[in-house]
């Protein structure tokens, strides 16, 4: 191959160290205002009054919009459509937006939301999970099963109890994951403006236009064929801009009800409040073992902390257990979730979406297993390694899986056998593993159309164009879409202009979520590009007198595969398809295969493949301060086939930083403020300087390893790698302080006081342990019972349909 | 409120330019929207980040937390003036050749850090690097390859001098 996997400057590069890239506060466009929110100060409050009027009349001010303006509710899933653009009646989180004020600037907006007077009426603030599940009145929203709770599942796929009864040994553990926030460096803007005739187009920055779109179309009551998105390169995605958000909808009515450009652009404060990060999750895991480190059966239980709104809370609820049988052999697995509603910023996808929570308790977990039945951790999941070519007992099929080389690579460079249990009191080592999808199996919405489509153009200058609706948000995706058309085509990724993620000229991808993108618009750029080869090759062999298939396309020629001497340049190539078939291009689309599980529920979980992780970190415990430096990490990645090294790596080790960020420091907390500044609960820190994320000077040295075991559903092989390895981070980390200093922090973030906490009641003989004591009673649903694929089932359920959900209207 | 704009000469990547603007505005607002050098970012605007580093005199400045009135007769460099003309600045090659810029959102701030770093030390150390760019918050990279594009760039700039 000539392009695919050599190190090459990506194809955006140069904007982006020249500051050429536009990102969405970076566009000004001619007789543009301004807009600013305002947001609720009390976090559950009735609105009994909105009074606009002395706003409405500073000068500067263009227009004042409130909740009735905004009739129709928006939301990611179809199933919990709970958003209002501004709150009419009811706020629910401290942020919650409940007018804006578009102004000649910034300034005068500021101005005129100190003039807005709302009159509200406190309600009984829920602030955890457990408060959602004890009160029952008042409800956060009216729909849901009962109470505050959101979502309630509950799947078993074999008879778990039975297994867990005659394991040699159950292991019971409750793991605590608290939540925390993107932290995207670009803070969010959107400018909406009119197109010709009264079209509406929004650029923004946004990871998923194509689902922004659909919700403009339904929020603003117009033919989506009328509205545009651009999304416009992301400063960092990690998952916070997949929600269709309130200030985009709000822009863009704005922009249309004034025929006037109107921009927004969040302050660091409200990307806080806006958040959809990390689910804060409870866990408890029921293990049954064999002797020899065998696992037998799962129970697994999780309860998360949604926040205030759905966003992808149904999905997230799934994906705290659907993956949790993809990495070892597991013949039984019961899972029971559920999501409550609580009074504080809504939580969502967040790089791993859902994951890394169950994985942290699952790979500490193994590590306690393992030291019980003296076995070293490494050889145990070697052991038990789920194999290529597999079912899982949930029903997804796993495709290419080289985990056992990835423990392999991490053991070996790592000096793991040197170290593990025999470094110095206060040094130790971790390892942890861990498998993620490659892009989800279904959409969003349910239809049968492609999930990714991308179209060539062609023409005589020998350009080639690639249009697609994939987004940018620095992640590499331009640059794997040229690549792929690239390396088919026999030119350079540099040869191929990119235009993306604009809904107005691109073909539907879904977008930049579930490390969908290089899978799903790889497959369909690849199909396209074959067709526009396939064209050329006809025209250009009626030259040379052969078959089409005897033509070899590469370094810009075409030529023939027996003598390369014999051949044309690829623009000669394209006049000759130009004259011969008219104005070239070519179309290519892909859609994931149907997921063999039948199911209700089945839809959370299936891949066109999934990637594998391993990773052992080494740590250093102060005893004395409880500090925990890292000095290295070893991280070994199941990639499929690299497309280009040096944006692969980038992914690999933005996703160790992050997940070490996750693991040692990072919280989206709340606090009480006192009952004479109104008790209610806010944000503790929302500001860059006290959430505390790594600087330069926290983030040890990385070793990337890059295990290519080629998928035969990927394009060419390639799997993901931008979420995956953020995984087995934490949990390594947890097992590495464990070996240090003989201590379990069974919930992150692993803090020095905790450290110290568990080390104190080392030193009096109690357990070492620091984490959540108990799980609480949850009123999970009557099990959907499937057998697993081996105990003789066809995918479907046997018994139980699941929980009705009632849809809001 | 009766608003009246201040109207001075700012030298910007060595053009003095007019501008006229409120007295209130930072640096930062300046350069992005009056002088339509949105090359320099922000992510706070509170001093937190370090997006929108530019260099005042040479020395790498915040600019969101500087008022650009203070500006008038110093030398202001921000990003659009890294490279000459199509040719970019060493750090900037680097950068774009080993993965520096993932999302590109920091990068400018982090261009501007590294090239006041190199113009006082032309080999740094790795922990001076990282030492130098600690102000300057990256969610994408992990830093390592900011790092390697840093001394790449201090290699190449020693064999051209």
């Amino acid at each position: 191959m000539k392009v695919i996997g050599k190190p090459r400057r990506r194809v955006d590069g140069w904007a982006k160290v020249t500051g050429r890239t536009r990102f969405a506060d970076d566009i000004v466009l001619p007789r543009m205002l301004h807009m600013k929110l305002l947001r609720s100060p009390l976090p559950h409050a009735e609105i009994e009054a909105i009074d606009v009027s002395r706003a409405e009349k500073l000068a500067g001010v263009q227009l004042v919009l409130t909740g009735k303006d905004f009739p129709v509710t928006f939301g990611i899933m179809p199933v919990s459509q709970d958003e209002y653009p501004l709150a009419s009646d009811r706020v629910r989180f401290v942020g919650d937006p409940v007018a804006a004020v578009i102004a000649r600037d910034e300034q005068t907006c500021t101005e005129a939301l100190d003039l807005i007077e709302v009159k509200y009426r406190p309600l009984k603030t829920i602030a955890t999970p457990e408060e959602a599940l004890a009160t029952t009145e008042p409800r956060i929203h009216e729909y849901g099963p009962h109470g505050n709770i959101h979502r309630l599942q509950a799947h078993e796929f074999g008879d778990v109890e039975e297994a867990l009864g005659s394991s040699d040994y159950v292991f019971e553990d409750v793991f605590f994951y608290e939540g925390n926030t993107h932290l995207a460096i670009e803070q969010q803007a959107a400018v909406a403006a009119l197109e010709d005739a009264g079209g509406l187009v929004l650029y923004s920055s946004t990871q998923n236009p194509h689902y922004l779109h659909r919700e403009l179309a339904r929020v603003l009551q117009m033919p989506a064929s009328r509205i545009r998105v651009v999304a416009t390169p992301n400063g960092g995605g990690f998952g916070g801009r997949c929600d269709p958000a309130n200030h985009e909808m709000v822009v863009a009515k704005a922009a249309l009800a004034l025929g006037r450009p109107v921009k927004i652009c969040l302050s660091r404060e409200e990307v806080f409040y806006v958040h959809r990060g990390r689910h804060p999750v409870l866990m408890k895991f029921r293990t049954g073992v064999t002797k020899d480190g065998r696992l037998t059966g799962i129970h697994l239980q999780t309860l998360l902390d949604g926040g205030a709104y759905g966003s992808h809370g149904a999905a997230s609820t799934f994906y705290t257990g659907v993956l949790t049988p993809t990495t070892y052999e597991l013949p039984r697995f019961k899972f029971e979730a559920c999501r409550t509603f609580t009074n504080k910023p809504p939580c969502g996808p967040k790089r791993g979406h859902g994951t890394p929570q169950p994985r942290f308790g699952q790979e500490v977990q193994l590590d306690k297993i393992a030291e019980k039945l003296g076995l070293d951790p490494a050889e145990m999941r070697l052991r038990i390694a789920v194999k290529p070519n597999s079912l899982t007992a949930n029903w997804l099929r796993i495709g290419s899986a080289g985990l056992a080389e990835c423990i392999r690579q991490v053991v070996e460079r790592s000096g793991w056998k040197e170290k593990f249990r025999k470094l110095p009191e206060g040094r130790g080592v971790g390892l942890a593993c861990s498998a993620y999808m490659c892009g989800a199996g279904l959409p969003i919405y349910w239809n049968k159309m492609p999930h990714s489509g991308v179209q060539l153009l062609a023409d005589r200058s020998g350009q080639v164009t690639a249009l697609c609706g994939a987004t940018e948000i620095g992640q590499g995706s331009d640059d794997v879409l040229a690549a792929m058309v690239a390396e088919v085509l026999g030119i350079g990724a540099e040869d191929v202009r990119v235009l993306t993620g604009d809904t107005g000229l691109t073909p539907v991808d879904l977008g930049s979520y579930s490390s969908r993108v290089t899978v799903m618009m790889g497959n369909a750029a690849i199909q396209a590009a074959e067709a526009l080869k396939a064209r050329i090759a006809e025209a250009a062999s009626e030259q040379f007198q052969v078959a089409p298939n005897r033509l070899e396309f590469a370094n810009g020629r075409v030529f023939l595969a027996a003598d390369a001497s014999k051949g044309m340049a690829f623009r000669e190539a394209i006049e000759l398809a130009e004259a011969k078939f008219g104005t070239l291009g070519s179309v290519g689309s892909y859609r994931p295969p149907d997921p063999p599980g039948r199911y209700k529920g089945a839809g959370a979980g299936p891949s066109p493949a999934y990637s594998y992780t391993a990773c052992v970190v080494e740590v250093e415990v102060d005893r004395a301060t409880g500090w925990i430096a890292v000095p290295k990490i070893w991280i070994a990645h199941d990639i499929g086939r690299v497309i280009n090294p040096v944006l692969a790596r980038g992914q690999v080790v933005g996703s160790v930083y992050m997940g070490l960020a996750e693991a040692l420091m990072e919280e989206q907390v709340f606090r009480r403020l006192p009952p004479k500044l109104s008790n209610a609960l806010v944000h503790k820190f929302p500001s860059l300087l006290e959430y505390k994320s790594p600087t330069s000077l926290d983030m040890p040295e990385v070793e990337t390893v890059f295990v290519e075991d080629p998928d035969p559903n990927c394009p060419f092989g390639a799997k993901e790698v931008g979420q995956g390895p953020l995984l087995p981070v934490p949990p390594a980390l947890a097992n590495a302080i464990y070996d240090a200093v003989g201590v379990r922090i069974d919930e992150l973030p692993i803090t020095p006081d905790k450290v110290l906490r568990a080390l104190e009641k080392k030193a009096k003989g109690e357990e070492p342990r620091v984490g959540p004591e108990h799980f609480p009673a949850v009123p999970y649903p009557e099990p959907v019972v499937v057998p697993p694929p081996w105990e003789g089932g066809d995918g479907n359920a046997v018994k139980g349909a699941g929980p009705k959900v009632k849809v809001p209207a | 409120m009766v608003r009246r704009n201040v109207h001075i000469d700012l030298r910007v990547n060595g053009e003095t330019q007019e501008a006229s603007f409120a007295p209130y505005k930072t640096l930062l607002e300046v350069l992005r929207e009056d002088l339509g050098l949105t090359g320099t970012k922000h992510g706070c605007e509170l001093g937190e980040c370090g997006a929108c580093a530019v260099l005042v005199d040479g020395e790498p400045q915040l600019s969101c937390l500087v008022l650009a009135v203070e500006c008038e007769g110093r030398s202001i460099e921000t990003v659009e003036g890294m490279a000459k003309g199509a040719e970019l600045h060493p750090l900037q090659a680097a950068f774009a050749d080993l993965g520096a810029a993932q999302c590109g959102y920091c990068t400018p701030g982090i261009l501007m850090t590294a090239k006041a770093l190199l113009e006082r030390e032309p080999s740094p150390t790795r922990d001076r690097i990282r030492e130098a760019i600690s102000g300057n918050l990256c969610r994408c990279t992990g830093y390592q390859q900011i790092y390697e594009a840093v001394e790449e760039a201090a290699r190449r700039m020693k064999e051209s001098a």
